[in-house]
């Protein structure tokens, strides 16, 4: 009579969002259990950053509940969400371009140590920020860049740096919004490698549409249609899912 | 109760004058994307391009002609020369360029004109009073000012809405790309846009002329309203310009009117002929302070 | 060859601190070469620009630093100045300030009135950039003009301090040690003030605060994503960029020994705004050469036509359009980006 399951980690109940007369989001219900890697696919205009941007809290939900940890994430700001655990990185990198890699990072760490009310003591030679960050920086390989400028970064390493600037605002969740976007074969299957190793630290919420990598990286899959989830499960539940064929998969095996 | 209408017309005049600038700042920032605040100096340009019309040929009606034309030849030069290599700036360079530019076109009327106001007279045809209510003469002017600013906010609106160029305006203000993808010659569109824009300013400046003194630098005080006007209605949306526009005639003048006797009965006398007058004058910004909390961007916030 | 290795030597000796030692030096000079070409117009006039140099550089901070766009500085200046004031000219009076309570007496004593002005002016900034800055972009530049003019005609309606026609004060303030009437020691106090508000800019900008408030200007949308709450770290920068503007005031107002409305209008937000480009947005030395040589050249230009404005348009848009990084990004290149 007692329930072991524990709680998911972020759920998601009867969302909806409206633009103008096009619903985006309908009546979306998602799971993302603690530990899990957790891939949202669908064919474009399915209103998958839509629905990222409305858990990260870029956009508002109409309706709907989104329980992240326990706590109801609608009503609060976009970082206030952050506070909570709610990381996310975008579509085309968003780093301070004017700044080192470096810098980026500490700038991110200066959040996960309280407040940055600190008018004093110079923070480019504080080494409660250098230290995490060097280490962060190492973690995505990307110590060797440390002094260079955002602006003038690869593609991929943006893409490392951002993951990078995430991780050092220690989230429950990340919130990637296709983080292979733009990525030659090696990069990408690098970043799998990466993020699967990420995976075991922290649950990841991403969206995607190579489908080789999803099905490669995901324990669970949620596919988006129009605003609304057809399937949800694992690779072998959403390959087999007649809902699925028709609607998406279909269309690609047959091309 | 009479001067209570008398100064709900003032308010309509006021904010129809108020809207003639407005739509103009509007249009060229839904479009362009460009802070204008030289807009001001157009209206200066109408008001004294009106005047020395007047004074050289006595004919008002000339005179309007002039200043429709001096603003409307000086914003497309203006346009051509300046500020269309600013739309794809940012806005503090916009701010900053053509702040430079009133301080060109107030040196340069003070050049032209001398540092005194220039006085235009009433028109005689329209020098007298209309009885519109029973018991309460109101200057035909001035009701004659509140008649050609609905014919503009009308016949904008029909513009806008029905014509193939209103519809270019109003595709250019939602999305700028799509408009230079449809083929249309966007640098004459522009340049077009701003030339209306900068004649509606003109107009504006001439129709004041008579009942406000002609002085360098009216076009200033007018401008910080105008923005005010803009803020209010949502920028970029005619409909919201015109809405700001009259409640910010309205407020302004019934505040001007009636705060001082009001607060009078709260406060007594002396404490409220200061304090009235100062809120009176300070009761647009207030107004705007608390739109804005309530929504930050206008009432009618163009998408 | 020498020159060229001289300043492309990465330490202390950069073209950007040869640029800082050389206006230093200049300044801490001036009362000598003043005294001894007997020349008082002298300091009084660089007195003056020490004034607004601060007033630009407290600007520099929100706009160059913070990216938010206030067109309304003016207002917090004229704050300043109207509180010393109105301090001092119930002094004159012998009267009690009569909008408070308790029959409080003016004073001259400048270890109130100036530390009152910068309180006030950073209370104004306060209460007008709360509500600004709950917009962004050409919104938040306009109801920052907007408030500022809102402030002007509110003084310009204040009949009791003045009205349109300002207000006339007892005269300078007092402080200890210092006799505001020499032109000498007033210039010491500006050069002073000047320097103290900089350092303290300059500590604040390479210290957390700093870091975040660069952060806001370059990608506001990132920061709340990484969980700052960038409105309350971009308030507290407006605040303490009104309390330089206030001090400003204060010090403007005991130059002129007269307050008027005409300290809070537009377009001296508008000037202040043009010296802070001139010199060089996004740095600190920038602002300061930016005040100095705008009003340097209205006072040579001046000397030519009374209509100098008509050259200084045109001068403005020219610099816009083909010039950004302002004087101090003529001097010394690229060094000079630090916002």
């Amino acid at each position: 009579m007692v329930d072991f399951t524990p709680p998911p980690l972020l759920h998601i109940r009867y969302l909806n969002k409206q633009f103008g007369a096009l619903k985006v989001t309908r009546d979306v219900e998602i799971r993302v259990e603690q530990g899990e890697i957790h891939a949202i696919i669908g064919p474009n205009g399915a209103g998958k950053t839509t629905l990222i941007n409305q858990i990260s809290g870029e956009l508002a939900a109409d309706s709907g509940s989104i329980l992240f940890d326990n706590r109801e994430l609608c009503g609060l700001r976009v970082h206030q969400r952050a506070r909570l655990g709610v990381g996310r990185t975008y579509q085309t990198s968003s780093l301070f371009d004017q700044m080192t890699t470096q810098q980026n990072v500490m700038l991110a760490l200066q959040n996960q140590q309280g407040h940055s009310f600190r008018f004093w003591r110079k923070a480019a030679t504080d080494p409660s920020l250098i230290h995490p960050a060097l280490g962060i920086l190492e973690r995505v390989g990307l110590l060797d860049q440390q002094n260079d400028y955002a602006a003038n970064l690869a593609h991929g390493q943006r893409r490392q740096l951002e993951i990078a600037m995430s991780l050092a605002t220690k989230p429950k969740l990340l919130l990637l919004d296709e983080p292979m976007a733009g990525m030659g074969q090696e990069e990408s299957w690098k970043m799998v490698a990466a993020l699967r190793k990420l995976g075991s630290e922290v649950s990841i919420l991403f969206v995607e549409h190579d489908m080789e990598t999803v099905f490669s990286l995901a324990d669970r899959i949620s596919v988006l249609v129009y605003g609304r989830v057809i399937a949800s499960g694992d690779a072998d539940t959403i390959r087999n899912d007649p809902n699925v064929r028709d609607a998406y998969l279909g269309g690609i095996e047959d091309a | 109760m009479l001067l209570f209408l008398e100064q709900l017309l003032n308010g309509l005049q006021l904010g129809f004058m108020l809207f003639l600038m407005a739509a103009g700042l509007t249009l060229v920032f839904g479009i362009m994307g460009l802070i204008n605040l030289a807009h001001g100096s157009l209206y200066m340009i109408g008001a004294y391009g009106a005047a020395a019309v007047t004074q050289a040929t006595g004919s008002f009606t000339l005179g309007i002609i002039g200043a429709l034309i001096s603003a409307a030849v000086a914003g497309v030069l203006l346009e051509l020369i300046v500020l269309r290599r600013l739309y794809n700036r940012d806005h503090l360079d916009q701010v900053l360029a053509t702040f430079g530019l009133i301080l060109f076109f107030n040196e340069l009327t003070k050049i032209l004109f001398g540092p005194q106001p220039l006085y235009l007279n009433v028109p005689d045809l329209l020098n007298g009073s209309v009885e519109i209510i029973p018991g309460a003469p109101y200057p035909s002017y001035r009701l004659a000012v509140i008649g050609v600013g609905m014919l503009v906010a009308v016949s904008l609106f029909l513009l806008i809405s029905r014509s193939r160029i209103g519809m270019l305006i109003r595709a250019g203000a939602s999305n700028r790309e799509m408009v230079g993808a449809l083929g249309v010659n966007i640098a004459l569109l522009y340049t077009l846009v701003f030339g209306l824009g900068a004649m509606l300013a003109g107009l504006s400046g001439a129709l004041v002329g008579p009942l406000l003194s002609v002085e360098v630098g009216m076009g200033e005080n007018v401008l910080i309203i105008t923005f005010v006007v803009i803020v209010i209605g949502g920028i970029g949306s005619i409909k919201g310009a015109l809405v700001g526009a009259l409640l910010v005639g309205l407020v302004d003048t019934m505040g001007r009117a009636f705060l001082p006797g009001t607060l009078a009965l709260i406060l007594g006398p002396e404490a409220a002929s200061s304090v009235g007058a100062s809120l009176a004058s300070i009761a647009i910004y207030l107004l705007m302070a608390l739109i804005l909390i309530w929504r930050p961007a206008g009432l009618f916030p163009a998408q | 060859m020498i020159m060229k290795q001289f300043f492309s030597t990465r330490n202390l000796l950069t073209r950007k601190n040869l640029v800082l030692f050389l206006l230093a030096l200049t300044l801490l000079s001036l009362p000598l070469i003043a005294s001894i070409n007997d020349d008082s117009y002298l300091l009084i006039m660089v007195s003056r620009m020490l004034i607004f140099a601060l007033a630009a550089l407290s600007l520099d901070l929100v706009i160059g630093y913070g990216g938010m766009v206030s067109f309304g500085h003016a207002a917090y200046l004229g704050v300043g100045a109207y509180t010393v004031g109105i301090l001092s000219a119930h002094v004159m009076e012998g009267s009690s300030i009569g909008f408070l309570p308790g029959n409080l007496p003016g004073t001259e004593s400048g270890l109130i009135s100036l530390p009152l002005a910068m309180l006030l002016a950073g209370l104004v900034a306060l209460v007008f950039g709360a509500l600004s800055l709950r917009t962004r972009g050409i919104h938040f530049i306009m109801i920052t003009l907007a408030f500022a003019q809102m402030l002007y005609y509110l003084f310009i309606s204040l009949y009791r301090y003045g009205g349109e026609d300002g207000l006339s004060m007892n005269g300078r303030n007092l402080l200890p040690g210092l006799d505001l009437y020499n032109d000498t020691h007033f210039y010491w106090l500006c050069l002073g003030c000047l320097t103290g508000y900089g350092l303290l800019v300059y500590k604040f900008l390479g210290a957390r605060f700093g870091q975040v408030i660069r952060g806001c200007k370059q990608n506001p949308e990132k920061m709340q994503a990484l969980g700052f709450a960038t409105y309350r770290y971009q308030l507290v920068a407006f605040v303490i960029s009104g309390m330089g503007a206030g001090l400003a005031g204060a010090l403007l107002a005991n130059h002129s020994e007269f307050v008027s409305p005409d300290l809070m209008s537009w377009h001296l937000s508008g000037e202040l705004m043009v010296m802070v480009i001139l010199g060089g947005l996004g740095t600190l030395i920038g602002p300061i050469l930016g005040a100095i040589s705008y009003l340097l050249m209205e006072e040579v230009l001046a000397g030519y036509t009374e209509h100098w404005q008509i050259i200084l348009g045109p001068l403005l848009i020219l610099v816009v359009l083909f010039s950004r990084k302002g004087i101090l990004g003529a001097l010394v290149g690229k060094a000079a980006d630090d916002g």
